[in-house]
């Protein structure tokens, strides 16, 4: 069997729905840290919605193998090696990871399980989890609005969620799919040279470009920092940054009316580095 | 729940029972998890390559060229200098593991993952390799090239 009738336009399909929803996925977490719609009693929706930004790159870089062309194997090859850096629990995770000491055909039966099992389960839970504190929560707006809310609250306007908002809702899924549906069928994704254990990692490699900003991180940081390997420092000061960004919530202010502005300051740092970083790894040679 | 005073054996038979429901219940979900964590820790894997292998027939490289080949489980580099000598090293990059290759408009080798690169010499020159690459020895016997693991001295 080598021709699937519209084959190729499920796979483009599949590929460009999957790199728009990690797209929309940063632009939904930097539109909540700039609204600080992260603020209390929403801590527990914000921490959900980045382990599922977590889980989604997950997502990613499982289904990056599964092609199986070069590209993806390389950049298996240097993921999988990255989350071996970790230390004490680093080497363990990396032979799990890769179902062996190194990428091969059972690391591809691996990151299928991950892929269309492990982490469909896992998401189900988080996005049940995410969406009820949503419903349950409300919608959070912008410090200032609610500020003047309290101030008068004849100045509150809601929309209902059923019927009103679900419709706009509907409006911009059609909308979404359209978009989809175009982006699929005039730029359809390739395949790209299937992978070659034994070959050599070719000129150009890269990895996907939501990964490009830590990637570019680990290029730049030297091979030795003080008493440190250049790799294990990046490993675990990304680490470190991610961390603080998950408890983003808990730095803010309670006051609305007194936002901390350094925040502010940060989120916008992060939004151009993680955007400098990545334009930069992509124009690398 | 509440506990008779009045019968303290009461309460001893019953915590004598709920540590072997417990129990019982703790040793049968062990039971389930090691086959299963036994699955998932995959076996090592038995390194089949030897001490020696044979890389390339003489006369298949040209000068100033390279080439992979398969020495066990792992890429090697095999390098024919311009000076016409022949150099072997572990083709797996010290820095994240993907494999090198030599750059004969270089005349170095090169890693393309993060532009690390190494002298034919396998010493780590530039970009971020924290070590050399493991050298290997070359020997011609007949128009096969030999490639086998240092023996330590």
């Amino acid at each position: 069997m080598t021709k699937v009738q519209y084959g190729w336009l499920i796979r483009s399909i599949h590929s460009w729905s999957a790199n728009l929803m990690i797209f929309f996925a940063f632009v939904h977490m930097f539109s909540v840290a700039f609204l600080k719609a992260y603020r209390k009693p929403r801590e527990l929706t914000w921490i959900t919605g980045m382990l599922l930004l977590f889980v989604v790159m997950g997502f990613g870089f499982s289904g990056y193998l599964l092609p199986w062309n070069t590209l993806a194997f390389f950049a298996t090859k240097v993921g999988t090696e990255i989350a071996g850096q970790v230390p004490i629990i680093g080497k363990p995770m990396m032979v799990f990871l890769r179902g062996g000491d190194e990428v091969t055909g059972a690391t591809l039966t691996r990151f299928f399980g991950f892929h269309v099992a492990v982490l469909p389960g896992i998401v189900g839970v988080l996005i049940a989890v995410h969406l009820f504190l949503v419903q349950r929560l409300g919608m959070s707006v912008p410090p200032k609005t609610e500020v003047e809310w309290v101030k008068d609250p004849s100045a509150r306007r809601d929309i209902k969620f059923f019927p009103n908002f679900a419709l706009r809702e509907m409006m911009a899924w059609y909308v979404a799919m359209g978009a989809l549906g175009a982006l699929a069928a005039i730029f359809p994704w390739d395949l790209g040279t299937k992978a070659d254990l034994f070959g050599s990692a070719p000129a150009g490699i890269k990895p996907e470009w939501y990964f490009l900003f830590m990637f570019q991180t680990l290029k730049l940081i030297p091979s030795k920092v003080w008493f440190m390997d250049g790799e294990v420092l990046g490993v675990l000061g990304c680490g470190l940054a991610g961390l603080l960004w998950v408890l983003l919530p808990f730095f803010e202010s309670e006051q609305p009316s007194r936002p901390r502005k350094w925040i502010n300051g940060l989120v916008i740092f992060a939004l151009v580095y993680v955007i400098g970083m990545s334009v930069y790894g992509f124009l690398a040679k | 729940m509440s506990v008779d005073e009045n019968s303290p054996s009461g309460s001893t038979r019953r915590s004598v029972i709920e540590y072997f429901v417990g129990g019982g219940l703790l040793v049968s979900l062990a039971s389930f998890l090691y086959p299963v964590m036994r699955y998932l820790v995959p076996p090592p894997v038995v390194d089949l390559g030897g001490d020696e292998v044979i890389a390339a027939k003489v006369g298949a490289l040209k000068p100033n060229s390279g080439e992979i080949f398969r020495f066990g489980n792992h890429p090697g580099l095999l390098i024919l200098a311009a000076d016409g000598t022949y150099h072997a090293l572990s083709a797996t990059c010290t820095h994240l593991g993907c494999t090198v290759q030599y750059r004969a408009d270089m005349g170095e080798v090169w890693c393309a993952c993060h532009n690390g690169t190494y002298g034919i010499d396998g010493r780590n020159i530039s970009g971020p390799p924290p070590r050399p690459l493991d050298v290997f020895d070359v020997h011609v016997r007949g128009d096969e090239i030999y490639v086998s693991r240092k023996r330590e001295a």
